[in-house]
């Protein structure tokens, strides 16, 4: 991805780092629930209440996910050990986090974007989540508040840190970034990605530079970015803060800052000026964690298609199965860049294998498509079990001019609900197709009514089609098929 | 060496507040003979020359324990709370936290 | 084939009592509680006794018994369990004032076990703060006294388990070994102190000084009731990443079975610094090797004066780690300050003592950035040449012998403020724990000053029936007068 979001001259060089908590039944080290939205405190045991005493046992299905995230994110799968991050925190009940540190599960991996352009996968480790801090009076913020109060639900819910590669360049790219590794997240069934509640988190490392050939600048690190808009928005000002001090002959200093959603600013935090010094070394606790080649291959086994290879069976089945204009070697026509939105929706969504069962109904792909990412988006949930047969049957009566698309979004909307057979609720609405003879001579009628409009028509003036198609819907509320009264109307022109 | 393997004043100070610990004047000077005393017993490690021997962490060398993804129960709530110095809402409760996670 | 026929086993031989009802449990916690009342406001080895709870206890057993239930192996004995094993409901507080009346909401799974095996808790022993400790005088309850010379230290870490089995309080109890802190205090007080083999005990409960090193073991006047104690508490739990998933050997089974062929090698590296009396008493137990058939040679492992050295930045590095949590926040002592980073540090700074702090900041110091290398890192590798010290010796000998202790019992306050003097203590017990090792101290003949001295075997990893096996024989010959109970339950 060329584009950059920043004033000529200059680059912007911009890594992730994604928390993304892992859709295990339990945590991390110990068989508490992992369920967000419970009563404080409630979901909490010895091991992670960090009570004295107690000791961690990994759990296999986070190890497992954590692999499923790897061979997503085409990494090594390596034999793997957890280290102790040392430092004080209340919500951190041991004081200190066990992580992954320098033997992580996964590394150097890619992803690539849905344009084409490929981020680098530095490592993909595991690690414990920390309990939930809120901050009670003034302003609930950190600053201002006069005491906090902590819940420990959280803390030890299994984690996969992913870290990116410094290969990100714009805004823009950041978002897609995380847009498809959320994607991908979800598809492995390692993350439900709900950002809003926290189950991924994205840390931006940014800095600028003049040239792609210059050094690394000093980068400065935005924490705990909650949407897609606010990492966007977050790396965008935080690049241009960067450039403007440099113009100015000014320093970056490197410093953790927070981005403020409603000022759309980024502010350096107040941290002690203590240097941090994690003391890291291997948890006593633990032993290491060697998957064996059988091991990956299972979990491997257990993978879906992920997004990007759902999003090139759609393209594929669109220029075979496409409008056929005949630019490419399949005989249809390359997607248009509609369709590539229409596929991302669809993708996004859930709804793919939705499209293909359709099309191998027998409906052309193109209409398929359109409906699925319109109509059928709508409710995704509803449409994700919708019956492709059925799906097939309401837009081949599409297809073949017996209903109109205004009816076809109505008995869609009752088919999510309700199923059942299309022709049944087309039916049922009164939406059976207009004999040809009547639509024949309703359209005669309306020509002899409107005989300047008609002359129009006839000389050439074919926005008129339209005016004699909205009196034929007006006469015929709606039941007539537009394609078939566009017909007849150039029929009678001869 | 005896230069390496002795620890200063400074070092103490920034060990303890690393620590979280408050030393007196008295107990700086304290900590510092006692601590380099121990540090010094510990030249005779220091002078080994052991490039290339593996380090040992554990005493046995076990590999991939793991435990099934099955919920146990969990503390009864009113049992955990009790033990704490200050409770508000269910939750624990700490003075005003200056300064984020690092 | 030579044997030593079928040792004592005064605790077990009461629990057979009991089970059989020839003896009632609550007689036999009555009687613990009437020791513990005479001489324990002199010796203070406990920092909580438990009458209530363990007269409830015992009438339980005996109703059991009466039931024509089995109560287990352990029925109507008294325990004593050093105060850093995770009992529910009850005060736990490593002897600090960090954790002064917490009540743990579980029990540690030697607890359980212990539980499960009929015995019934009488207490929680007096230890140095946080197992930090040679001679249990950093304990923020006040020192405990040597039942053999009230002027001495017991041993530490866990010199109340050691003291209150010696005063005939108990006739078994648990401590944690982590640098020797069962076998030294055992060998101070005249009593047997194991230390399994690591893995083979459940750390579940045990709240944690150095988690590579730690390990539970039994303190008991008898070698066979230390392999009956090690027996019931031993054996896989999944509660612990680091316990090993293999049966544990029945120790008790191989008692009898004698040492005749097997080879003793004398470590000469651990009589090295030994006082003169506590090295005759070792060439002894040498010869008693002998007379039972062993062929018994004088062996070098010189790693092992490395082994100072390397434990006291091991343990320390581990141990400032375990003890961040001590912060104020969920449990224990609170300081109040107006921020909670002064409120951390005030709360520690008001709840460690002198020596839990001396060890945090040293092990601190050896994790910081730039040290690393030069202390952990290069103490870790020490931890590997010690182990195959240990691997070579064992090609050569089935087990080792050497002295617990490099002196008898120390009067109190004579090395409280000199640390390294301390230290020094531990010398002849690390190397075990660094190789996680199992080793037994049983006593062996008095000094010149008529104090108990411990003589020490080592054996390989999982080695604890040879272990047994050879202690078993020494105890049986063994200069009369010596080790065993001053008195009491059994
Ligand atoms: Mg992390
Ligand atoms: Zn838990």
């Amino acid at each position: 991805m060329a584009a950059t979001d920043l004033p000529a001259g200059w680059e912007m060089v911009v890594g992730l780092e994604v928390h993304c908590e892992l859709k295990t039944a339990t945590k991390l080290f110990c068989g508490c629930p992992n369920v967000f939205g419970d009563e404080p405190n409630t979901n909490v045991c010895p091991v992670c209440l960090g009570l004295p005493g107690s000791l961690p046992v990994l759990n296999q299905q986070a190890v497992e996910l954590a692999m499923a995230i790897g061979t997503a994110l085409g990494c090594e799968i390596r034999p793997s050990t957890f280290h102790r991050k040392n430092y004080f925190y209340p919500d951190m009940p041991k004081d200190y986090q066990i992580s992954q540190y320098d033997e992580p599960i996964n590394v150097d991996g890619h992803l690539e974007l849905p344009d084409g352009s490929v981020v680098g996968i530095v490592r993909a480790h595991l690690e414990e989540d920390t309990g939930k801090t809120t901050h009670a009076g003034g302003t609930g913020r950190i600053h201002g508040s006069d005491h906090s109060l902590v819940d420990y639900n959280r803390s030890g819910v299994p984690l996969v840190e992913i870290v990116s590669a410094p290969d990100i360049r714009s805004a823009t790219q950041a978002r897609a970034y995380a847009a498809e590794l959320r994607a991908v997240l979800v598809a492995t069934g390692a993350s439900d990605g709900r950002m809003e509640e926290g189950s991924m988190r994205v840390d931006a490392n940014v800095s600028v530079r003049r040239s792609p050939d210059d050094p690394l600048g000093t980068r400065c690190e935005i924490k705990n970015l909650n949407s897609l808009r606010s990492l966007a928005r977050a790396v965008e000002y935080e690049a241009r803060r960067q450039v403007e001090l440099l113009e100015a002959g000014e320093r970056v200093v490197q410093q953790t800052r927070h981005w403020d959603e409603d000022a759309g600013r980024t502010i350096a935090l107040r941290s002690k000026e203590e240097a941090t010094d994690y003391r890291y070394f291997l948890e006593p606790d633990l032993v290491p964690v060697v998957p064996d080649a059988q091991w990956v291959t299972a979990v491997a086994d257990t993978l879906g298609m992920l997004p990007a290879a759902r999003r090139r069976r759609l393209e594929e089945l669109l220029t075979t199965d496409g409008a056929g204009t005949g630019d490419t070697p399949g005989g249809g026509a390359a997607p248009t860049p509609a369709q590539l939105d229409q596929i991302a929706t669809v993708v996004d969504l859930g709804l793919d294998d939705l499209v293909v069962e359709t099309v191998a109904a027998g409906v052309a792909a193109p209409l398929v498509l359109a409906r699925s990412a319109n109509e059928a988006a709508t409710d995704p949930d509803l449409a994700r079990k919708l019956d492709p047969v059925a799906f097939a049957g309401l837009l081949g009566m599409e297809a073949s001019g017996s209903l109109s698309a205004t009816q076809v979004k109505a008995v869609l909307s009752e088919l999510l609900h309700t199923g059942g057979d299309p022709a049944a609720i087309a039916a049922s609405k009164g939406f059976e197709a207009m004999a040809e003879d009547d639509l024949v001579s309703t359209v005669a009628g309306l020509v002899a009514d409107h005989p300047d409009e008609w002359a129009r028509y006839r000389d050439g003036d074919d926005k008129l089609a339209g005016f004699f198609t909205g009196l034929v819907m007006k006469a015929t509320q709606g039941k007539a098929n537009g394609k078939a009264v566009a017909a007849e109307l150039r029929r009678l022109r001869g | 060496m005896p230069g390496r393997y002795t620890i200063t004043r400074d070092d103490v100070a920034h060990v303890a507040e690393l620590a979280r610990l408050e030393l007196s004047e008295a107990e700086l000077d304290m900590f510092t003979e006692q601590l380099g005393a121990v540090l010094g017993h510990a030249a005779d490690v220091a002078a080994l020359d052991l490039a290339g021997v593996p380090p040992t962490s554990h005493a046995l060398a076990l590999t991939n324990v793991l435990r099934p993804d099955e919920p146990r129960p969990c503390l009864d709530r009113t049992e955990v709370l009790v033990a704490a110095p200050s409770v508000e809402d269910d939750r624990f409760r700490v003075p005003s936290i200056m300064g984020e996670a690092p | 084939m030579s044997s030593t026929g079928s040792p004592a086993s005064p605790a077990f031989d009461l629990a057979d009592d009991v089970r059989a009802g020839r003896r009632r449990a609550v007689d036999v916690v009555e009687a613990s509680l009437a020791a513990i009342a005479e001489r324990e406001p002199e010796l203070h080895c406990f920092n909580l006794v438990l009458a209530d709870s363990a007269r409830q206890r015992a009438a339980e057993i005996d109703r059991m018994v009466a039931a024509g239930e089995d109560p287990g192996p352990l029925a109507g004995v008294p325990v004593a369990l050093k105060d850093n094993l995770c009992t529910r409901g009850i005060e736990t507080t490593c002897s600090s004032r960090i954790l002064a009346g917490w009540r743990p909401p579980y029990d540690a799974t030697v607890v359980t076990r212990l539980d499960r095996a009929g015995a019934v808790v009488v207490g929680k022993t007096n230890m140095d703060e946080f197992a930090m400790g040679s001679s249990t005088e950093t304990s923020a309850t006040g020192p405990t006294r040597n039942p053999r010379d009230p002027s001495r230290v017991p041993g530490g870490s866990s010199g109340g388990s050691a003291a209150a089995v010696a005063a005939g309080f108990a006739p078994l109890a648990l401590g944690s070994d982590t640098g020797g802190s069962i076998r030294q205090p055992a060998a101070l007080c005249g009593v047997v102190g194991m230390k399994p083999t690591y893995g083979t005990v459940s750390r579940y409960g045990l709240v944690a000084f150095a988690s590579s090193l730690d390990q539970i073991g039994p303190f008991a006047t008898t070698v066979a009731d230390a392999a009956g104690m090690f027996d019931v508490i031993g054996g896989h739990d999944p509660a612990d990443s680091t316990s090993l998933d293999r049966p544990t050997p029945r120790v008790v089974s191989v008692l009898g079975d004698g040492i005749e062929g097997l080879t003793v090698g004398v470590v000469r590296e651990l009589l090295e610094g030994a006082d003169p009396d506590v090295v005759a008493r070792i060439t002894a137990a040498a010869d008693v090797c002998a007379a039972a058939g062993a062929h018994v040679e004088e062996i070098s492992v010189p790693e092992v004066r490395l082994g100072l050295s390397a434990y006291y930045l091991i343990a320390p590095a581990e141990a400032s780690s375990n003890l961040a949590r001590y912060d104020g926040v969920r449990y224990g002592l609170r300081v109040d300050a107006p921020d909670a980073a002064s409120m951390n540090v005030a709360t520690r700074t008001a709840g460690f003592g002198a020596e839990v702090k001396r060890r945090i900041m040293l092990g601190t110091y050896a994790l910081s950035a730039g040290y690393y290398d030069a202390y952990y890192g290069q103490a870790l590798r020490v931890r590997t040449r010690i182990v195959e010290g240990f691997e070579r010796a064992y090609h050569q000998c089935d087990v080792l012998l050497g002295p617990t202790s490099p002196t008898t019992a120390f009067p109190l306050g004579e090395r409280l403020d000199d640390p390294l003097a301390m230290y020094l203590s531990d010398v002849c017990t690390i190397p075990s724990n660094l190789a996680g090792h199992p080793a037994i101290s049983l006593p062996f003949g008095t000094g010149d000053d008529g104090l108990p001295v411990g003589a020490q075997l080592l054996a390989p990893a999982l080695g604890e029936s040879l272990l047994f096996r050879a202690a078993a024989v020494l105890e049986a010959g063994a200069p009369a007068g010596t080790g065993g109970a001053a008195g009491g339950v059994a």
